[in-house]
Parts: structure tokens; sequence; C-alpha cells
């Protein structure tokens, strides 16, 4: 198929940005959507021109590096996926694609469809772990038995691969999706309740500092998340936040 | 300079303990002014990051990714081993040992591999302290499941994202000490060269991916722990951006490569679909335990296949080939990697293959489903259920094991393989050649670790699936944090390492001089043509199946490719600036000799181990016809190589395996 893209191109940081057309021709369906942007790429190459930078790194859905919002979505028109497995059936010979980054006040662009989430690390770093040093003498594994209920909830939480997707798809630009599945992860275990109200407290905190927005249940982000992370989780992360509050 | 592997004396299992009992240490105030570099943050860098900023050294971490939470230990799905034997299936140390030494075709060492055995245990305990959510049974005890080339259930496993969750881990960790500044954090920096003073480790220079600033580091040792150097094929399951530059500039600089050939092409991964393929996806190994895999018996059938004229599921039970029941009845579809990959290339060279390409065999499950389904229905007390309900719930059975893999092939094949069984096809998946390090973990140059895949040492001739995990924390959290005390209590008078010396001016001018070239260079060929053609040679003749004819052209074409890269490779944009272009040219351009070097270690070694397998190697009569042919004999050493300018120039040194407490016999699983 033929296809006209429009692509973000920012040279750097202090770049104001412009939407760019290209032309992209014999894509195969069978493409994934970052394979149509290689082509796209090594056509820019060889005609001497920079190629569009974007992030991207494992190509199966996991690391979350990969961040494209195509048509006004995150990840493009397809649930359950990040980009690099959207494939390119799911659009037509002759569409205009116009293809952008994540965008939110606290994801500033680096360049074209690269952006910069260390706030996502920042949040992380503020209380996303256990208190607990590597040694060869933590209790035996099966000295915590946690109800196979719990731990599947917990793994639901920790599926989030960190893309950004509920940000760049929230109207307030809110990150609660993903800190509260961070939140949730171990307020659903023993192993985290040690520090739970430390931890939501502290979290919460960087997010706000950040400059993410709040959550006004649309549920946007749930619907985009490429893991299908619920939205139960931001609700856990409030009742945590009021029970350490209260502290 | 002679290897001297440092392993400890005495009985195997007294090694380690020992060991740790007697090794110089270095008191907590002393480590305040340690500084230690570790390059690369996944499961062994970031486990490793951690746990040095716990024990109280200065840590500095460097990822190319944004993030350590991308490195592409998150790619991982099955599981993990250990011999906890939770599930009283006759599991210990010991056959955990066993199996990884057979498994890998008596190509490893054994005292790194016991003790790799030994500390599996506490990686489960530490991961579940640390909140990994493992998958668990109703009684809220752990569940484990089984792999390839092993009798007993030692897998734990977190879904399918058990690297992910293992890797979230470390990351935790890592973030925690990130947050008391015992860690500084380098992200979107890689490393371009190591730095070497006085004979020692002393530092690296990177290139911040975001500024294009070189910059200059120091430390009193440097950790690489970058993973495996599987896309100088330039398809394979790794991620795009893993690359062997890290290893390779070590090598240059004195570390020796051992075992390149050593490389695992993974049986379960969705087959190629055409020329734009930018990677491969695997399927988890884990599918084998529920999958059965099979072509067509008959040739008219398999070409009514491949010409879409005849679905999979018409074609009758006793028209199907499942092959590796056939020939291994012992371990069935839950053969070694290495012998279910061949197994599958064996069929489909003869003409079996079951897509349009003729490459890909069937991995099904409707028997599992039917299982399954049976017992769920007992557990549910539905008497006389009907064929379509037993279907419906074992499917449910198999999605909550499964679940994630199903949809990502439905994503990328657009099947639904509820309805049709999936094709699969070998890739490359992981390489258990590395660089050669001793028992410290330790490279031939002091100061100088390699942990992690990066390494060579666990896995012999072919790994075992859910070890790469448990080798990765292992070495991380376990084995480094305690060896390297070993050389930096020599260090503790040495002071903090200055970067304005000449060593660091040069390794600096290096790295420049070679990026400056790159920009300058203005060919007429991009970086990935280069690449696709470095892949296509290795593929094609230091793949699955090798002679020496075959890798001696290689060799010479690899030889080629190199000098016309460096003549007509593009790079266009700033140097000063994000330039990925630019990242994947110098990436590329050490892919050009280490794949060299690959084929020459593959031509050194005239016998079939492992993954390695050479045409004139094989067993002609007996029970074993046709199978892989080892040769103790001649071949039972480590090769490691010593750079000498061009790879072809490499010189070999043997480290030399004793097998003592395990006896050498010919892998059987039949």
């Amino acid at each position: 198929m033929n296809l006209t893209l429009k692509i973000w191109r920012q040279k750097g940081p202090q770049d104001k940005g412009r939407m760019v057309d290209y032309k992209v021709n014999d894509i195969s369906e069978h493409m994934s959507f970052l394979e149509m942007m290689d082509v796209l790429n090594e056509q820019l190459v060889n005609s001497g021109d920079e190629p569009v930078a974007f992030d991207h790194d494992c190509r199966e859905g996991i690391c979350g590096m990969c961040s494209l919002y195509i048509n006004g979505q995150a990840h493009g028109p397809d649930r359950g996926i990040t980009t690099c497995q959207l494939h390119m059936r799911m659009f037509n010979d002759g569409d205009t694609i116009t293809i952008e980054p994540f965008r939110a006040k606290a994801f500033p662009v680096i360049k074209d469809l690269v952006i910069d989430r260390m706030s996502f690390e920042r949040i992380q770093q503020a209380g996303g772990y256990i208190s607990v040093n590597t040694s060869g003498n933590t209790q035996d594994a099966n000295n915590i038995p946690i109800s196979k209920h719990a731990a599947d909830e917990a793994m639901d939480a920790a599926a989030c691969i960190g893309c950004g997707a509920c940000v760049a798809t929230c109207k307030n630009s809110s990150a609660m999706l993903f800190v509260g599945a961070k939140v949730s992860q171990f307020a659903l275990l023993p192993q985290g309740q040690i520090e739970a109200a430390e931890r939501v407290l502290n979290m919460v905190a960087q997010m706000d500092l950040e400059g993410f927005g709040n959550c006004t249940n649309i549920g946007a982000c749930e619907i985009e998340c490429p893991k299908g992370i619920s939205l139960d989780n931001i609700a856990r992360m409030n009742r945590e936040l009021m029970k350490a509050s209260l502290k | 300079m002679t290897l001297d592997s440092k392993i400890p004396k005495g009985p195997i299992k007294d090694k380690w303990t020992t060991y740790k009992d007697k090794i110089d240490l270095v008191n907590p105030a002393n480590k305040r002014n340690i500084d230690i570099i570790v390059v690369g943050t996944g499961l062994a860098g970031g486990s490793a990051a951690a746990t040095l900023a716990e024990l109280g050294y200065n840590v500095k971490a460097f990822a190319y990714q944004d993030s350590p939470r991308r490195a592409h230990s998150i790619a991982a799905q099955g599981g993990i081993n250990a011999s906890k034997n939770y599930m009283g299936d006759g599991d210990s140390n010991y056959r955990l040992f066993y199996d990884t030494v057979k498994g890998g075709d008596y190509r490893s060492r054994e005292a790194n591999v016991y003790r790799l055995a030994e500390v599996s245990g506490n990686i489960i305990d530490q991961c579940v302290a640390q909140g990994v959510p493992f998958a668990r049974d109703y009684g809220g005890l752990l569940d484990n499941r089984s792999f390839g080339g092993v009798l007993v259930s030692r897998t734990f496993y977190a879904k399918g994202q058990t690297g992910q969750q293992l890797l979230l881990g470390a990351y935790s960790a890592m973030n925690r000490q990130i947050a008391r500044g015992k860690i500084e954090m380098f992200n979107r920096h890689e490393m371009l060269d190591v730095v070497i003073v006085d004979g020692k480790a002393r530092g690296i220079i990177t290139r911040n991916l975001i500024t294009g600033e070189i910059e200059r580091h120091s430390a009193h040792a440097v950790v690489i722990a970058t993973g495996g150097y599987g896309n100088v094929y330039f398809l394979s399951t790794n991620a795009m951006g893993s690359n062997a530059t890290a290893a390779w500039k070590i090598h240059k600089k004195g570390a020796y490569f051992a075992n390149p050939c050593f490389t695992q092409i993974h049986p379960t991964c969705i087959p190629r679909s055409g020329d734009y393929q930018s990677k491969l996806t695997l399927m988890s190994e884990s599918l084998r335990n529920d999958g059965r895999i099979w072509v067509p018996k008959n040739m008219d059938d398999a070409k009514a296949i491949q010409q879409g004229k005849l679905k999979p599921t018409e074609i009758a039970e006793e028209n199907r080939d499942y092959f590796l029941e056939r020939r291994y009845p012992a371990f069935g579809n839950l053969v070694p990697r290495d012998v279910a990959s061949r197994a599958a290339k064996e069929r489909c060279d003869a003409g079996y293959g079951v897509n349009a390409t003729g490459e890909a065999v069937y991995l099904d499950f409707a028997f599992a489903f039917e299982r399954y389904g049976k017992e769920q229905a007992k557990i549910h007390g539905i008497s006389n259920p009907s064929k379509e309900k037993i279907i419906e719930l074992g499917q449910a059975i198999i999605e909550e094991k499964y679940g994630n893999l199903f949809q990502m092939y439905e994503k990328i094949i657009a099947e639904n393989p509820y309805e049709t069984p999936m094709m699969i096809y070998p890739a490359t998946h992981y390489t258990m050649g590395g660089v050669w390090v001793d028992y410290n973990l330790m490279t031939t140059v002091p100061g100088l670790y390699c942990i992690g895949e990066a390494n060579f040492s666990d896995h012999g001739a072919n790994r075992l699936g859910a070890s790469a995990l448990m080798q990765g924390l292992a070495d991380g959290y376990f084995v480094l944090p305690y060896t390297i005390g070993d050389y930096l209590s020599d260090n503790i008078r040495t002071g903090k390492i200055s970067t304005d010396s000449q060593e660091f001016e040069e390794a600096e001018k290096e790295v420049k001089d070679r990026i400056t070239f790159f920009m300058n260079n203005n060919g007429s060929k991009s970086v990935d043509y280069f690449h696709k053609k470095l892949g296509k040679i290795m593929w094609d003749k230091v793949g699955m199946a090798r002679n020496a004819e075959g890798l001696k052209e290689a060799m010479a074409e690899i030889k080629a490719i190199r000098e016309e890269f460096w003549k007509e490779v593009k790079v266009p944009g700033d140097a000063n600036e994000m330039n990925l272009e630019l990242e994947k040219a110098g990436r590329v351009a050490d892919f050009l000799e280490l794949g060299e070097l690959f084929a020459k270690d593959a031509l050194d070694r005239n016998e079939s181990c492992g993954g390695h397998f050479r045409e004139e190697s094989v067993e002609l009569d007996g029970e074993q016809k046709g199978e892989a042919k080892r040769n103790d004999k001649d071949f039972a050493y480590v090769s490691a190589w010593e750079y000498k300018g061009e790879p072809s120039d490499a010189v070999l040194h043997k480290e030399e395996l004793e097998f003592k407490d395990i006896e050498l016999k010919t892998r059987s699983y039949k």
C-alpha cells in the first residue's frame, strides 16, 4: 500500500517543531508499524536526509520504549498493544497517517518523536521499592504465603511497562495509572505493608512535583494502556493515600 | 599469558563456601572511598549495581536506554530455575548442576555451574522479599513448571513475564540506591571504550546519546554487563539496540573472548514473513510444556499447506509427524533447545515446512485444551460435558498460563492460535560465548569484570531454558559482590582515579576520531545495508549447521563487507546531538569484526556440541545415528581468543575443562 505520513520533526528541545509530510510506497500489510518507519528512514538516509528519531528497542511489546501517538491515539488504532506491535494491516492503501510524540508537560521532547520520561524515573525512586538488602539469608520464599488471588492481582498491576501511554492519553496528563499500578503491586503483597504509608505519600508527592495532572475518572488511560492496567489501581492508590494521610 | 581460571581447591560442594570464608574483604569505611562502574543495567548489571551500592561502594551505572527498566532482560518470558525442590520431585543442587552441565554438552566449567546451582535458591528468596509477584498455587505457596532438558519442575514464573518482573525487582533495588545517592545513574549513555591505566581497568569513555558529548568516567573497577551478541545475525530475538560494543572494545584492550561460536538458536520463534523484517519474536519455551510439535507426514499434505490449499486442522491424526516425540521418546517435546531447533530444520530442509516459505513447523495446543478441559470439568463437577464445553474450559486454563503469548502471536500473524496451531521456527536467541572470565568473574584484564550473558561461563555449548535469568541474577546479587571485594581490598589506598591522565586522553581521542570519521565519510550506503548483509552470511554459513568450507567463505566474505563498510558507510546528521544512525554505525562496525572471529572459532572447533553443529561431526551408526557427535578427546576446552589486530589473526588460548564430578557421556534425550 502507498501512504502519506505527517510526522512531527523537532531538531532538539529548544526547536519549535513542525509537522512534515512524507510518502512511503509498497508497504506490506504484514509489516509492523515500526518496520514501516524503518522503510521511511532507509529512504531518508539514502537521499541524504536525516532519519526520523523515534524510541524503540525490544519490538515485542515489553520494554516500553516505543511511544508514538498515531492518528490521535497513543500506540495507534488497536487495543492492548504497544506501537511496535501495531501492524500495517490496520491501515488502508492511500491513508494519511499522523505521527506525533507522546505529549505532556512532564515528557519534554528530546528530538522528533523521542521524549524524556525521567519524571517516571524520579517517581519510582521516591518509593517504588521494598527496602530489602541483598543477602543469602532472607527468609525462605515459601515462608511468606500469599493467596493466589492477591499474587495474581499484584502481577496484573506489576505488568505496567512504564511507556507513558496513560499520560499521553489523559486530558489532564495524569500519571495516576502509572503510579497507582506500582503502589497497588506492593499494597497487595504482605512484603509491601511495612513501608506502605511512606511509599504512597512519597510517590504521590513526587508525581505532583513533576507536573502531572490529576485524575478526573474519565478512564481513557485504561483503554489505551497496552497492558490493560485497570482503573482499580487508581482507586486503590487513593485509598492507600487516604489511609496514610490519616495516620 | 596462560589462563588461570582460579578455581578453588577442595570438593565441589565446599568450594564456594570455603572460598568465601577466606576471601579478602573491604571494610565499610573504605568502601565509601571506592568507585565501581557498571555498564549495562539488565538483570546482571542492575542486580550488581544495587548490591554493590548496598554494600557501600560508590556505583556509576550506565544504560543506553532511557531507564534500566528497558533492558532486554525484560523480554524473558518463561521463568527462572532454582533447585528449591518445592515440588518434592527429586530436585537438588547437584541435579541442577548436573542438568546444566549436561544440557551445555559438557563445555562449561564445573565449579562455576555448581556455584550457580548453590545460590539459585537464594535468588528466589531475594526476589520474593523484593515483592516480585511469582505465580502461586491455591495454598499460597510458589508454583513451578517444567522446562526443556530436565526431568523435574524447578522453574519459577510470573505469568509469561518473568524477566520483566525480575528486572523490575532489580530496578526497584537500584532505585532505592539512586535515591540514596549511592548509585549515580547515567541513562542514554553508551560506553565506547575502556581505559586501562598501569594494566588495570580504571574507567570508560562514554557518549551522551542526547547531547553527543564524549565523557570520561573513572573508577577502581569496571564491570561489563551488556548482554550477548545475537544481533550479529541482524535478525534475532534480541532488542534492536542490543549490541556487542562494550564486550568487543574490552576484547580489543586485552580481554580474551571465549567460545564465540556457541550461540543458541531457539526453536520456538514466530517465523519470518518478509525481507523488511527487523527482528524475530520469541514464544516462550514454556509453551512446549503443553504444545506438541508436528509437521505433515506426507509430502503432498505439506505441499498443499505451503500453497494454502489445506488447513492443519484438516490433517488427520495418523498423517501427522510429531517428530520430536518420534525421535526422542524420553524427553519428547521438551528436549533442549539445540536439539529441538535442529530437528525442526531437518524436517523443513526435507520439504515438510508448513508456511509459504517452507520454514515453519506447528506447535499445537488442541490436546492440552482437551486434557485441561476434562480436568476442569471434574473439578467443577460437570458430568458428561460436551466437547465444546471441555475445549472452552481447557482454553481458559491455557489462557491463564500463556494468555499474553497467544495474544502476541495473534497480533503478529493475524491468526487465532486457539483455533489453529501456532507456526514456529528457530531463531538466534542467546549467546553462550562471551568475554572469558575466571572463577571471580574477572576478565584477563585486572579490575575488569564481566557478568551475565556478556561472559561465557556457565552454559557451555547450550543454555537450558530459564537459566539465563538465574545466571544473570546469581552473578549480580550473589557472586560478583563477593569476588570483587577480593580485588578491591588491594585498592583501598589508591585514592580517587584521575581522568586527567594520558590514558584517558588517548582513549577519548580514539573514540572521537572514529566518530569524526563516520560523520565525514559520506559513503553511499546505510548502516543497515551492511548489517543485513553480515546477518545473511552469518545465518547461511555460521547458523544452525556449519562446515569448514562454508566457514572459510564466511570469514572471507565478512572481511570483504567490513572493507566495503569503511569505504561506503553513510551517517547523516550531526555528532553533537541525538543521532541514531551514528549509534548503529559504531555497533555494526564491531559486529563486522566479531562475526569473523565467530566464524574462525566455529572453524577451529571441528566437533558438534550443543548449539554448534559441524556437518563433518555426526554419529554414523547405532542408536544415536544422525545426531551431533561431540569429540571430548580433542575439544574439551574453552577457546579463549586474544586480539591481535585483524580477527583472523586472533590467537587461541585453551582452558582445558576438567570433569571430576560428572562423567562425560554422550548426551542422549532418547
